[in-house]
């Protein structure tokens, strides 16, 4: 269970999260959607300890992440953050490997080995393992670092923009990953992220954030609805119900 | 040429080695005993100071992600310089040359070190700004002590102002060996925690979100990896004077040959480098050439162009 309690957070003069509180129970997906600058990054940055938590509480099944030493929680929630570069000349298989680190310590065992084998697998990198990172198209490089991220095997896994660079078929098939991982092995997912038609299609619950404040939180379809994202997105869009799912249409 | 990085450091090893053999024995007139004795603290000396240099370097490179600035960004070498410089000043001409050379060792080292260490408790733990922030700082720093020691200059008499050139160039010919024994000492202390951070160095260099997510106490391992930057900065300025590009050279040679980098590897190869450098140069330099040039500047010199060549390749991709 991940509990938030009153996080607020200033960076300079801003304001940018306002006391926002919420629980999710384990398991499934949730999505954080809102327009740019609603303080989404901010939000994932501070849960997972990447930003000094200043005021509030954020808790993963009772450990608190202030107090916790932090290579319990590496195991216990894993990142993805929206800008990712590293200057070190790796291989794939490498980088996916330093996911495992919370885990090995830094001297892999076979079990890590195997379990790297098994993310490539998911993620369709086995062809590119070997490849070094910045030889590597952004969407390739994107589904290293989110192949990073799983190999950690955290119980909470929390992605900013996973999407990111991803052609249509690859972002699917990742969206579809992370549903499977979330069902089979009872994950926790977080995301951040833009396009609401995927968020819905493969989302539990949804956290809508506006000028640093939850400001809808619900369901899939109770959030869906033409008013709700009028009000996250000042945007108007109609609704449509396709094969049972709702979709927005805002094209035009 | 070699196909994993344990040949090459195999490569490297021999060639260290044979560089020393010519080294104690080329060209040996007289009692054997006295001239390894001589050339083995000569060619001791050079090795400290590789790996000083290099092993600073390469750690520098990985707290700051960015592989094209050396420590002696942070100016450690300005505020060397403007040690000598106000020591020279205030103690005067005579006072300066008789002072012990152990106590103005070990002075120039607490000083650098104390200096460099309050400004990173201060900017880094306390005020809680990044580590560019700091390299930021370090380079104002060194701007300031450079022009305090240029005032300096012009309140020097002629002589006083060339004792001090030839205190301020970097030179690898007399080292004491009083000096060798307490920095043998100092930089095997300092590799004792690198070693045994070898594996959270590999996690360091992705970056500070990445090493935090993957379990990194990041603050207070950067901490200590800052310090020990210090240290190894300031023994080997203290020793030989400062030296600007030589880790920049090895550093990046390190990182064009080594295969698998993880820095256990890059350590010990940028290690060997920077002593096949020095001991090399030092051999074809005082034997081969018979001292007729400085072997620093030409380290320099090669450092430079190389630093030049990185940043137009850097710059093409």
């Amino acid at each position: 269970m991940i509990k938030v309690q009153n996080v607020s957070k200033k960076l300079g003069q801003k304001l940018v999260l306002n006391d926002v509180s919420f629980t999710l129970s384990k398991g499934g997906i949730t999505s954080i959607i809102g327009a740019n600058g609603a303080g989404k990054s901010t939000l994932l940055s501070l849960i997972s300890r990447l930003l000094p938590l200043d005021q509030g509480q954020v808790s993963f099944d009772d450990l608190d992440i202030v107090k916790t030493p932090s290579d319990v929680l590496a195991k216990k929630i894993s990142i993805l953050t929206q800008s990712n570069y590293i200057s070190a000349r790796l291989t794939v298989l490498q980088l996916v490997m330093f996911g495992r680190f919370p885990h090995h310590k830094g001297r892999p065992q076979a079990t890590d080995h195997a379990h790297v084998g098994k993310i490539l697998a998911l993620m369709e990198l086995e062809d590119i393992a070997h490849r070094f990172i910045d030889q590597l198209s952004g969407g390739q490089q994107q589904r290293a670092y989110i192949a990073m991220i799983l190999s950690q095997d955290s119980d909470y896994i929390l992605l900013d923009e996973p999407l990111n660079n991803l052609d249509m078929k690859h972002a699917r098939n990742i969206m579809k990953s992370l549903r499977k991982i979330a069902d089979e092995m009872n994950k926790s997912i977080i995301l951040v992220i833009h396009d609401i038609n995927f968020a819905a299609a493969y989302s539990d619950l949804f956290i809508a954030l506006k000028d640093g404040k939850i400001i809808v939180q619900g369901g899939v379809d109770e959030v869906m609805t033409e008013a709700n994202i009028e009000l996250i997105y000042d945007m108007q869009a109609s609704i449509k119900t396709i094969d049972g799912k709702k979709h927005a249409f805002y094209y035009t | 040429m070699f196909r994993t990085d344990r040949q090459i450091i195999i490569a490297l090893g021999l060639l260290t080695a044979v560089f020393c053999i010519f080294f104690l024995t080329y060209d040996a007139k007289g009692q054997w005993g006295f001239i390894l004795g001589f050339r083995g603290v000569k060619i001791f000396a050079l090795m400290l100071i590789a790996v000083a240099i290099a092993v600073s370097s390469v750690l520098f490179h990985t707290i700051t992600h960015n592989r094209i600035i050396t420590p002696a960004i942070m100016g450690f070498d300005a505020l060397y310089v403007f040690i000598q410089t106000s020591l020279l000043f205030f103690l005067g001409t005579i006072d300066f040359i008789n002072l012990d050379s152990m106590v103005k060792y070990l002075l120039n080292i607490a000083i650098m070190v104390g200096l460099f260490l309050s400004l990173f408790h201060w900017l880094f733990l306390k005020a809680n700004r990044s580590i560019f922030l700091l390299a930021l700082t370090g380079i104002i720093i060194g701007i300031f002590f450079r022009n305090l020691s240029y005032f300096i200059f012009r309140l020097l008499d002629p002589n006083m102002f060339a004792v001090l050139q030839g205190e301020l160039f970097s030179s690898f010919n007399a080292v004491e060996t009083d000096l060798l024994n307490v920095s043998a000492v100092i930089i095997g202390l300092c590799l004792v925690p690198v070693f045994a951070m070898r594996y959270k160095l590999d996690i360091l260099a992705l970056g500070r979100d990445k090493a935090i997510a993957l379990g990194i106490n990041y603050k207070p391992n950067v901490f200590a990896l800052l310090a020990i930057i210090a240290i190894l900065v300031s023994v080997s300025t203290a020793l030989v004077g400062p030296i600007t590009f030589f880790g920049l050279l090895v550093s990046n040679l390190a990182y064009l040959i080594v295969k698998n980098q993880n820095h256990i590897n890059l350590l010990i190869v940028a290690c060997l480098i920077a002593i096949c450098a020095l001991v090399g140069g030092q051999f074809i330099f005082e034997k081969l050439i018979g001292l007729q040039g400085t072997l620093n500047i030409v380290i320099e010199c090669l450092g430079g162009i190389t630093f030049i060549w990185i940043l137009l390749r850097t710059h093409k991709r």
